[in-house]
């Protein structure tokens, strides 16, 4: 597989889950192996979070396969104009947005 | 102040579980003799799904994790055991496997949870989430709730109780 960027997976996320905005931050510190990113798409209405992480999960298999850290956050097109100011990539789980262990 | 004393006296007791031998028994059944070739990681043989079994029931609450409760070695398995720890989740009702120990149960657990990532929580043998799951859970309150529910935290009586000793 194509080495994977920011652009690559935006542009996946975008045509495989329907996505009206995708932000994708690499949190790796440029090694290509740790991405964050916010999805809002039509299809995640009505489904409860486990679900939302599923269909993404499922729509991008190779991909989160070839990484190694990988995060989502899930919202509706309703959910994200709610809290659009502020809604942006979680960074849980890194330090100042670095993940560590990448060599894990 | 509470909060955190809880944090740290779960911190400092989570890793009690796995050093007894009832918890460590399913661990032994993940050793392999013999390196897997890639193309037989990619099957979960019924000897892996077993032990994988006997691991998820060891404990009402069990963690699949990279590293130990008190030495985590990835930050979204940190988080994840923080958020145990702030919930209040009993130490006796917890159990974590390292899955860097045994590459078998790394890639096994991938696909028995059909789900891509470590960490991962199982509550009653029931698949939780990740760590974007239980953060969300933990921040808008859901997570309290279904701990509560299932009686895994520890009894607030006793937390007043050790605060005051």
């Amino acid at each position: 597989m194509a080495s994977i960027t920011e652009a690559s997976l935006r542009e996946a996320i975008t045509q495989r889950l329907g996505a009206i905005h995708v932000e994708v931050t690499d949190m790796s510190g440029g090694c290509g192996q740790a991405f964050t990113s916010l999805i809002v798409s039509p299809q995640f209405q009505d489904l409860k979070s486990l679900k939302r992480h599923r269909l993404v999960n499922t729509a991008l298999k190779d991909e989160i396969a070839a990484i190694h850290a990988w995060t989502a956050k899930c919202q509706t097109p309703a959910e994200w104009d709610k809290e659009r100011d502020t809604a942006a990539p979680s960074l849980d789980g890194t330090v100042g947005g670095h993940v560590e262990g990448t060599n894990q | 102040m509470f909060s955190r004393s809880v944090a740290s006296s779960l911190l400092r007791q989570a890793a009690r579980p796995a050093a007894r031998p009832a918890v460590r028994a399913p661990l032994s059944a993940f050793r392999m003799p013999v390196p897997l070739t890639p193309f037989q990681m990619r099957l979960l043989s019924d000897a892996t799904r077993g032990a994988i079994d006997k691991a998820v029931a060891s404990a009402p609450v069990v963690l699949f994790m990279k590293g130990t409760p008190e030495t985590p070695q990835c930050g979204f398995s940190r988080a994840v055991i923080q958020i145990l720890g702030i919930q209040g989740v009993s130490p006796e009702k917890f159990a974590a496997f390292n899955v860097l120990e045994d590459p078998e149960l790394r890639e096994g657990i991938k696909e028995y949870s059909d789900w891509p990532t470590i960490p991962q929580l199982y509550l009653n043998k029931e698949f939780v989430g990740g760590c974007d799951i239980l953060v969300s859970m933990h921040q808008n309150g859901d997570l309290a709730k279904l701990f509560d529910e299932n009686k895994v935290l520890v009894e607030a009586e006793e937390g007043d109780k050790k605060e005051q000793q």
